[in-house]
């Protein structure tokens, strides 16, 4: 049947967005077949060095990615290909790929790399933006996945080196391109970007000189595996350079080149461009960033631009650089520039870096054909702000920077939701076209003497270049039992999994440590490993030599080195000791409970519901639609309140929803799977429901200002009281203050409230709108109108708002004086104080978090941000999710946004939840206590101690003895702990393996005096 | 005594949680938060899990301080009430303590939630400082003798 749904889904493009959309589907019971134009996946994100707001190292965190999504069994990669056509409607397609021959048969190649290193001729290394060379045949970088080499046949001389010392036979010089045809339910669009081409700025003489880089390129620069080895360097003549600058907004904002979007993630990539290179390089340098508005408007990114200058000293100047020229003799660069006094100036600096921006990617008109889809007036993918994540054709959705620039936790949130949107399109076909991974059997160790593997993680540079990794290497090789140890330029990387596996072949090995970086990120994915290497998952340790060596102790490496060495003998003393252990199932109860009935509460029920999942809404107030209710008009010509009716409408009459209004949670029991939750209905009695995960959606509120008078004149408004006088047609000012960051950006708030600067511009435009006469001032710290809102504040300005420039040194002041509201503040460029009457002042207050999270947590059991609002499992890479399984948010309780993007993350959360209420039963944690029956007098005290209630007391042959419910313990050891005759064994925190470590830890550690 | 007071450098042994202290002690390596090298970390699940046997084993075998580091009181404890047992548990070992000869002091009990790189620093630097003014361990000095 031509219209029978397909239970498979292509995603295009290998990214950090496409990896994530593709592991939640197929972890959720779809098959995936992932096209990248490259040899390997990984994108943009795998050339990085280090990521924003936290500094994490870029590879680090991406490499698990990969590896899980290069070893799924739901996750074909077709690398080296392109999409040429596809046919058909959502749910049944019929894609055309071309896969481009690499010259190597990839059945074949095992990729250990003797091709490259004995061919003979060199090419332009690519992955390295040009800064050095590689061999003809290569892998684009160490951690490639999938590890298969190609040739470069531009290049290749065809001296069939290769072939001859190939052992797998892989090469195959009449390779030809070939075509194939899939058959999906879906597509998701995840192809990226294009860095802007800085050449087309001739004025900065990108590539007349040799000391003018890209961003990119510098990123190359600052990694551990780029051209320098980390070591910041000068192209021109490898000199360390001490004084640096960035220029901001290249190819972005820019009339002259019509690219007028900005491009939102620069200034945050050149702040942390500064900030590592000043780590990296040990002299002094400094750092200088030119630029127009530092847009630092994400989650947490404004404490960082503050720790820039304040902590690294990086100085920032408001201008746009008019251009650059070289001294032949030094290769220095002169920056021509125009000072915040409007004097001209030039300054010599040794290297500059140019914040290049995005761009759609190349060949973006012929992937839009191919596909069927519509694009924008910049080229990028159309979409709107209520649907975010579908383009102009049905069951073709997309997400990441192809939709608009964006940072990475944006692009993997609209990943998920990518991902919600493809499930529920072939939601019946879930299951069909899957294949459930299968282990090799478990090897018993139970007789055999502890035989352990050391893996010591280099990390590029992040412990290597602190840590004196051989060194450690060699000690760990003088520990008992102790039976082989190595070092890893990235021991998570794909290649060094395979190297895992074949170890604990070689060496017989029966326990695996990993010295590296922490637990928290990274065990499931070496626990993965030994598993599939034929060891109980549980028999891996690891030590974390970076989060508390080589990160913390970067001015002392003997004594980090020494540290290792402590570290590494401790995990080694316990896992001597380590046990298997057995990972019980439980089932999952399908139904998910969502807190918050706002837009993105909304959106999660339905994406739920319409993949055929029950969900239990409950909204705090007696009606449905939270913070959107108050929103009357927006900047992009939609009427919100029509969809907001259209929400309500679906939410309401779809039958898996459950509505609860003017009602509470008050109480969260169980743990992933299944939980057990009290919802206060609105009468006062409770209800108990039964769930699988739980979604918070609690949104945020609007900061009631003390400041500029409000409260205490009634012309004096917020945002959204304007907003309201607006649509209700009462208003008829002729001349209105507006200013920003009010309860934002100060001392008690460091952190941008993201979305006052885009209401403003709104309501500003509105104004002018109703009243072309109408004299608007905004009077602003940064105008943060990023992506594709630059053009609404390039409008406002063209039609007249004034936007006036205020440092926190000269706030504005507003008062009463005798009935006569009066504004006074500091005009920049006529460098003098200027005195309005306006009609009224607006102020544009901060969104700060909803007052009910602390409960709300504490109920979860999830953390909050210093700020108040909910903290994920990781900023970058695990936007919607909580570190507690099963337990996810979205939307504005997570920072405030803008609608498309809680809509966006709702999708997203939707996604990650329907990864477990998929699941008939999950696999749980092996981590429970254990009761030594023998040992038990059964003296009650750990059933009364245990707050999940996992303890019974059973009659066993005549005597009572405790038991624990594995299903309900949570490994906690709280009970081992208090037990009198230690009959209580937590598995793999055993009370000898920690006392292991003590011991080992004590016998020779030594802190050197200093 | 063999070890002068001024190039005294202490040995501290740190238990910490896994959800919240140890999830600190992150961050503040992610954000490059400084501290001095003298601390070692044993992660356990909860501070609930933390006997105040292990804490006697490290002063025995020559630690001169033992942090204790869990979720903040009263409700942040993933497992809900493990750091109440940690509270109660390292209260009554710091009487006790006394009347070993060992000052309580040399045990500290902290919250530092997932959040807290800079405070798990922080704690980190004035331990070493504190422990400093009180000298090496007794009990190891007794050992020694």
């Amino acid at each position: 049947m031509a219209n029978e749904k397909v239970g498979a889904v292509l995603v295009v493009g290998g990214g950090v967005a496409g990896i994530q959309a593709a592991l939640d589907l197929a972890d959720s019971g779809f098959k995936v077949y992932m096209v990248d134009d490259s040899p390997s996946i990984g994108g943009v994100m795998a050339q990085l060095d280090k990521t924003f707001p936290t500094n994490d190292c870029s590879m680090c965190i991406l490499a698990p990615k990969l590896v899980a999504a290069g070893r799924h069994p739901n996750i074909s990669l077709i690398t080296n290909s392109e999409v040429l056509g596809l046919n058909g409607d959502a749910g049944n397609f019929e894609v055309k790929i071309r896969k481009r021959s690499r010259y190597i048969n990839e059945d074949k190649c095992n990729g250990c790399g003797l091709c490259a290193q004995k061919c003979p001729v060199e090419a332009i290394d690519t992955y390295n933006k040009g800064l050095t060379d590689r061999s003809v045949v290569y892998v684009e970088f160490p951690q490639a996945v999938p590890l298969r080499f190609k040739i470069d046949r531009e290049k290749c001389i065809g001296c069939r080196t290769c072939q001859e010392v190939c052992k797998a036979n892989a090469v195959e010089y009449d390779q030809k391109d070939s075509e194939i045809t899939l058959k999906v339910g879906a597509v998701i669009l995840a192809p990226g970007f294009e860095p802007f081409d800085a050449r087309l700025k001739s004025e900065y003489g990108y590539e007349r000189y040799a000391n003018v880089v890209t961003s990119i390129e510098f990123e190359r620069i600052l990694s551990a595996s780029g051209p320098y080895g980390g070591i910041v360097l000068r192209p021109s003549d490898g000199e360390i350079p001490r004084k640096i600058a960035f220029v901001q907004c290249v190819g972005s904002r820019d009339a002259q080149l019509g690219n007028l979007y900005c491009s939102a993630a620069c200034c945050m990539y050149s702040i942390k461009e500064a900030i590592i290179a000043k780590e990296h390089v040990p002299t002094k340098l400094d750092c200088t960033i030119f630029y127009m508005d530092i847009r630092a408007y994400g989650k947490e990114f404004d404490a960082y631009y503050k720790r820039a200058q304040e902590e690294y000293g990086i100085r920032f100047v408001r201008s746009r650089v008019a251009s650059i020229t070289e001294d032949p003799a030094t290769g220095n660069l002169f920056v021509h520039y125009v000072g915040e006094d409007e004097t001209p100036r030039v300054e010599e600096f040794d290297m500059v870096i140019l914040s290049t921006g995005m761009q759609p990617p190349k060949n973006v008109e012929k992937l839009a054909k191919a596909l069927g889809i519509k694009l924008n007036k910049y080229r990028f993918c159309e979409t709107s702000t209520f649907t975010p994540l579908e383009t102009s054709k049905s069951g073709v959705y997309v997400c990441g920077a192809f939709s608009s620039p964006k940072d990475i936790p944006e692009s993997v949130a609209q990943a998920s939701g990518a991902a919600a949107k493809a499930m529920a399109t072939i939601a019946p076909e879930r299951g069909k076209l899957v294949a459930v991974k299968e282990y090799p059997p478990e090897r018993d160790v139970s007789q055999e003497e502890p035989r352990i593997g050391v893996f010591i993680c280099h990390c590029g540079i992040n412990i290597g270049g602190i840590v004196r990794v051989p060194e450690v290497v060699e000690y760990a090789k003088t520990l008992p039992n102790v039976v082989y140890a190595e070092e890893n330029l990235y021991t998570c990387s794909d290649d060094t999994q395979k190297r895992i596996r074949e170890k604990i072949k070689e060496y017989n090995l029966n326990r695996v440590v990993v010295a590296s970086c922490t637990p928290r990120t990274h065990e499931p994915l070496f626990r993965e490993t030994v598993r599939e290497a034929g060891l109980n998952p549980y028999l891996f340790e690891m030590a974390n030599i970076r989060d508390q060596c080589s990160w913390v102790h970067m001015h002392e490496p003997d004594e980090a080195t020494e540290k290792a060495k402590d570290l590494v003998r401790s995990i080694v003393a316990k896992a001597r000791l380590l046990k298997p252990l057995k990972n019980p199932t439980v089932n999952v109860t399908p139904v998910a409970l969502i807190i918050g009935g706002g837009v993105s509460g909304m959106t999660a029920a339905l994406e739920l519901a319409n993949q055929g999942f029950e969900v239990h809404l409950v909204e705090r107030e007696k009606e449905l639609g939270g913070h959107l209710r108050k929103i009357h008009y927006m900047l992009e010509g939609e009427d919100p309140q029509e969809h907001l009716q259209r929400l309500v409408k679906a939410v309401m009459e779809n039958k898996l929803i459950h509505v609860y209004l003017g009602a509470e949670v008050v109480d969260v029991n169980g743990f992933v799977g299944n939980f057990k939750s009290k919802i206060r209905l609105n009468g006062g009695e409770e209800k108990q429901v039964e769930h699988g995960v739980v979604i918070v959606a609690t949104g945020a509120v609007e900061y009631k200002p003390k400041e500029y008078l409000y409260g205490l004149d009634p012309r004096v408004l917020t945002q959204h009281e304007l907003e309201e006088k607006i649509a209700k047609g009462e208003f008829n000012a002729k001349k209105v203050v507006m200013i920003q960051c009010v309860g934002a950006r100060n001392e008690e708030r460091p952190n941008c409230a993201r979305i006052c600067c885009g209401q403003a511009i709104k309501n500003a435009l509105k104004i002018k709108e109703l009243n072309p006469d109408a004299e608007v001032f905004v009077l602003y710290k940064d105008v943060r109108s990023y992506g594709f809102m630059e053009e609404y504040y390039r409008e406002a300005a063209g039609k007249g708002v004034l936007f006036i420039n205020y440092s926190d040194g000269m706030k504005p002041k507003v008062s009463n004086e005798n009935g006569r509201l009066k504004v006074a503040f500091y005009e920049p460029v006529l460098k003098q104080e200027i005195q309005i009457e306006p009609d009224l002042v607006v102020l544009s207050a901060a969104t700060i978090p909803n007052p009910d999270n602390k409960r709300i947590a504490e109920m979860l059991k999830v953390p909050l941000t210093k700020d108040g609002f909910f903290l994920e499992a990781h900023m970058k890479l695990r936007p919607v999710d909580f570190q507690t399984d099963g337990v996810f948010l979205c939307g504005m309780a997570h920072s405030p946004k803008f609608i498309d993007e809680s809509i966006a993350q709702a999708c997203a959360a939707a996604a990650r939840a329907a990864t477990i209420l998929s699941k008939k039963a999950l696999e749980m944690e092996g981590i429970v206590a254990n009761v030594d029956e023998d040992l038990c007098s059964g003296c009650r005290i750990c059933e009364f101690l245990c707050p999940y209630g996992a303890i019974e007391m059973i009659e066993k042959e005549g005597k009572t003895v405790a038991h624990v419910i594995e299903a309900l313990c949570k490994g906690c050891g709280v009970c081992g702990t208090a037990c009198p005759t230690k009959a209580i064994i937590l598995g793999h925190f055993t009370t000898e393996e920690i006392l292991a470590q003590v011991r080992a830890i004590l016998r020779e550690m030594e802190v050197a005096a200093k | 005594m063999s070890e002068s007071q001024k190039d005294f450098e202490p040995k501290i042994v740190g238990f910490l949680c896994n959800w919240c202290a140890y999830a600190g002690a992150d961050l503040a390596g992610v954000s490059r938060i400084q501290y001095p090298p003298n601390i070692r970390v044993i992660r356990v699940m909860c501070s609930g899990r933390i006997d105040p046997a292990f804490i006697l084993e490290a002063l025995k075998n020559g630690a001169d301080g033992v942090l204790v580091a869990g979720c903040h009181l009263p409700s942040d404890c993933h497992y809900l009430s493990g750091n109440f047992k940690a509270l109660r548990r390292v209260m009554l070992l710091k009487k006790v303590l006394k009347d070993f000869g060992v000052e309580p002091e040399r045990v500290r009990l902290e919250w530092v939630s997932a959040s807290e790189g800079d405070k798990f620093a922080a704690v980190v630097r004035d331990m070493v400082e504190q422990i400093k003014k009180l000298g090496p361990n007794p009990l190891k000095m007794e050992a020694k003798e």
